[in-house]
């Protein structure tokens, strides 16, 4: 066999679509078309719904997908870190029970990692898994869960065993969200949105088969898994937008879109919205203030110095260059900015600023930067946490000496949590 | 290219590197900055031939390696991280870049080629006493006499002004205003009529005189009454390369810094292990990758060219000189008692953080000039 190339999969894939695409397909049927060719998840293992590609390939199928207007399969949400940590872990029983309706889109998936009790420090987890004969019973709380209340499937990180320390007791399970033993609350935010649930677990069930990790072993599967939500966390950020095209697949496909984006949709207020300052700053006339220059001034040298720093990054990771520093500041830089766009917003916009809703400016939009922006510090791992992880892995600095990592877990202090 | 550099450019750098490394230890940066010159001509000048280093940026037909501000670039940052004391900066850029701004071809052909060569050092006085960074408040007077010029006013913080073999004036023809009726003249360092005096400098490293023109004859350099577009364009170019010096001096203090942490033991650990040090460290980082990022980006926009320039060369400087500043003042704190004595040589930088962060303009100077660009 010859080694593919990029004119060649260009080629392949272009030939396939314009014998296939058909946009009065229903939007499943296609896709379950698009799972038996392979150019669904072209990087994925032959055996499982792909093309074996490499993945720089990728980008070439993307853009005979866009010049032809065929719709892609379902890759929002938690159904990718499903999807990867499976391929990854999963026995072949997942796979043939999964992937394929992951890809579909016909089922939702959510994760279930975060605790009351352990945020910053998942692998303190204490929700439960005891077995009993041979299943596992889960007793506990998890938070933070987007769309639990959706979802089909959970992933669920559960202690089994309190005599070892707290890295080596986690077993990581996929768990059936529609069964009785599972209930699901939305989480108020300080914003008004409820974009994620508290799942409280009284004796659920899991059957053996839905062990992914074996006992003990669940904290390497989660990491898999964080490790792709990291990678995501930049897709989720460019806005996912459906085609403005008329028919029946791509009135099914904005419908997707529109479901999975809804508990998102402030997440641009979270960020600041520094493409809204040059505007405000114009129709209130603060843009002549010279105090206020200074603050938006600074906020673009910040904004666009991270920008170009994220894409010095990406540049160095085009050239096979070993990764450097620039590449893992991103998160700790867009804190910086979403405070200080809040800051110039505020600046801006003076007493209106005091007024929400219909009643403040733009409807409501500033207040809403105002009191989202505070998410982008904590979300996807704290600013503290971040600052850790550039110090200990990008410039080598020691680690804290640990007072949790080498006694059995049932030794080690932590939360009491109210239930 | 500008988010990432060639392996020719990387291999220049670490070459560069290697030199500086060598010629300019901070035992030689001490030596060097307590003399009134504050270089060592005859060792600049053999070092500077063997690397060709003030010859970078100038195109091949005045007798320079023709490559472009990336490459000066890496230069400065590596002479700001190595501290290099030599009259680089004033030679190399302030008055070569007004010279190949505002020259004519001819005057190109004469007065490039011994900069280029090492043979002559140079600057550009354009401040006076005021400090001032803008050409409209020039007083220094110029009038024509015979096919010369007679120079009349003082010029302040010029750079290497007392030991320039030649200076590049800006001056104003008498009763002209703002940007209008300003020329650039040339005139040798020790003409008749040139008085020239160094100042006592708060950066050592950094020797600034003050030049007084006392009816000096001096040669008219470009178009008669024309020097204000040129000029501003040579602050953009002098401002991109001030940015990527003070990155390279940034990015040393934050390593030394970084070294002495994990060097340093207090209650019975490395004080790199408290957290509180780990996050400044990390905070550091930020700053100076941001800065650097700006920077690189500002010279490879210098070469490509680019509209935005003038904000852009702004915006580097103010980033520069803000990263700059604060990783000097947490240099020093992480240091501790030793980081505020004179043997250590944290102060060095931060000296030459202080004064690089004023020069040519502060950080707020420069945010009102990105904003007048941006929102005009």
């Amino acid at each position: 066999m010859t080694e593919p190339t990029e004119e060649s999969v260009r080629n392949e894939v272009r030939a396939w679509l314009e014998a296939n695409w058909n946009p009065d397909d229903g939007l499943v049927e296609w896709r379950n078309k698009l799972v038996d060719s392979g150019w669904g998840a072209p990087h994925w293992p032959m055996q499982w719904h792909g093309r074996d590609l490499p993945v720089k390939f990728n980008t070439i199928v993307d853009e005979e997908f866009a010049r032809i207007g065929a719709v892609g399969v379902a890759k929002a949400g938690i159904r990718t870190l499903a999807a990867a940590t499976i391929l990854a872990h999963g026995t072949d029983f997942h796979k043939e029970k999964f992937l394929r309706r992951i890809l579909t889109g016909e089922d939702t998936w959510c994760q279930l990692f975060s605790e009351p009790g352990s945020g910053s420090d998942m692998a303190g987890a204490v929700t439960r898994a005891d077995r009993q004969g041979n299943k596992w019973v889960i007793n506990g709380q998890k938070v933070w869960t987007t769309s639990a209340h959706k979802a089909h499937w959970g992933l669920l990180l559960a202690r089994a065993n309190w005599d070892v320390p707290k890295h080596k007791g986690l077993a990581y399970f996929i768990l059936d969200m529609k069964q009785p033993g599972v209930q699901v609350h939305p989480l108020k935010q300080m914003n008004y949105h409820a974009s994620f649930n508290q799942v409280f677990f009284t004796d659920a069930i899991v059957e053996p088969e839905f062990l992914v990790s074996d006992v003990g072993d669940g904290w390497t599967v989660a990491t898999t898994t964080l490790m792709h939500e990291r990678r995501g966390a930049d897709a989720l950020r460019s806005w996912a937008v459906g085609s403005d095209r008329k028919g029946r697949i791509y009135d099914e496909e904005r419908a997707e879109i529109a479901t999975t984006m809804e508990p998102y949709r402030w997440y641009p207020q979270r960020a600041g919205r520094v493409d809204l300052v040059m505007e405000r700053a114009r129709e209130t006339g603060k843009i002549n203030d010279p105090v206020i220059r200074q603050e938006i001034a600074r906020l673009l040298i910040m904004s666009k110095s991270a920008e170009w720093t994220a894409r010095r990054a990406r540049a160095a990771q085009e050239q096979g260059k070993p990764q450097g520093p620039e590449g893992s500041l991103g998160k700790l830089v867009s804190s910086h900015i979403a405070r200080q766009a809040a800051r110039v917003h505020t600046y801006i916009s003076g007493a209106d600023a005091l007024l929400s809703g219909e009643d403040g400016p733009m409807g409501g939009v500033i207040a809403e930067i105002l009191i989202s922006v505070p998410a982008t510090s904590i979300a996807g791992g704290t600013d503290e946490i971040q600052r850790n992880i550039i110090s200990e892995r990008v410039l080598k600095m020691p680690k804290e000496p640990s007072v949790d990592t080498s006694k059995p877990f049932k030794d080690v202090p932590r939360n009491i949590v109210a239930s | 290219m500008r988010f990432s550099f060639t392996p020719e450019q990387d291999e220049f750098r670490a070459t560069l590197r290697r030199a500086l490394e060598a010629r300019s230890p901070t035992k030689e940066v001490r030596r060097l900055m307590a003399t009134d010159a504050g270089f060592d001509r005859e060792g600049w000048k053999k070092f500077n031939q063997e690397l060709g280093l003030t010859g970078i940026h100038i195109p091949e037909t005045y007798g320079g390696q023709g490559f472009g501000y990336s490459e000066l670039g890496i230069v400065l940052e590596e002479m700001g991280r190595g501290l290099l004391c030599a009259p680089f900066f004033s030679t190399a850029v302030l008055a070569t870049t007004a010279i190949l701004n505002a020259g004519t071809e001819e005057q190109k052909k004469a007065l490039l080629p011994p900069i280029a060569a090492g043979e002559r050092t140079a600057t550009l006085a354009f401040s006076e006493a005021d400090g001032g960074n803008e050409a409209g408040t020039v007083t220094t007077t110029a009038i024509p006499s015979g096919s010369a010029y007679r120079l009349d006013g003082t010029k302040s913080f010029v750079l290497d002004g007392h030991t320039a073999d030649l200076i590049v004036v800006l001056a104003r023809q008498p009763g002209s205003k703002g940007d209008n009726g300003l020329s650039f003249f040339t005139i040798a360092g020790d003409a008749p009529g040139v008085d020239r005096h160094l100042l006592k400098t708060m950066d050592e490293t950094r020797k600034l005189a003050r030049v007084t023109f006392r009816s000096a004859e001096a040669r008219l350099l470009g178009e008669a009454g024309t020097a204000a577009a040129p000029f501003a364009r040579t602050m953009q170019q002098v401002l991109v390369c001030l940015a990527n010096e003070m990155v390279g001096g940034a990015e040393r203090l934050r390593e030394d810094a970084l070294e002495y942490v994990k060097m340093r033991m207090q209650f019975g650990r490395s004080i790199a292990s408290f957290q509180t040090t780990k996050n400044k460290a990390a905070d550091m980082l930020v700053d100076v990758e941001l800065a650097k990022s700006a920077a690189y980006y500002a010279a490879a926009a210098l070469d490509e060219g680019d509209d935005d320039l003038p904000a852009i060369a702004s915006l580097a400087k103010a980033c520069a000189a803000e990263a700059y500043l604060q990783t000097a003042i947490h240099a020093v704190q992480m240091h501790g008692g030793i980081g505020f004595t004179w043997d250590n040589d944290t102060h060095l930088w931060f000296k030459r953080a202080k004064s690089s962060e004023i020069l040519f303009g502060d950080a707020n100077e420069h945010r009102e000039k990105m904003m007048q660009h941006w929102t005009h």
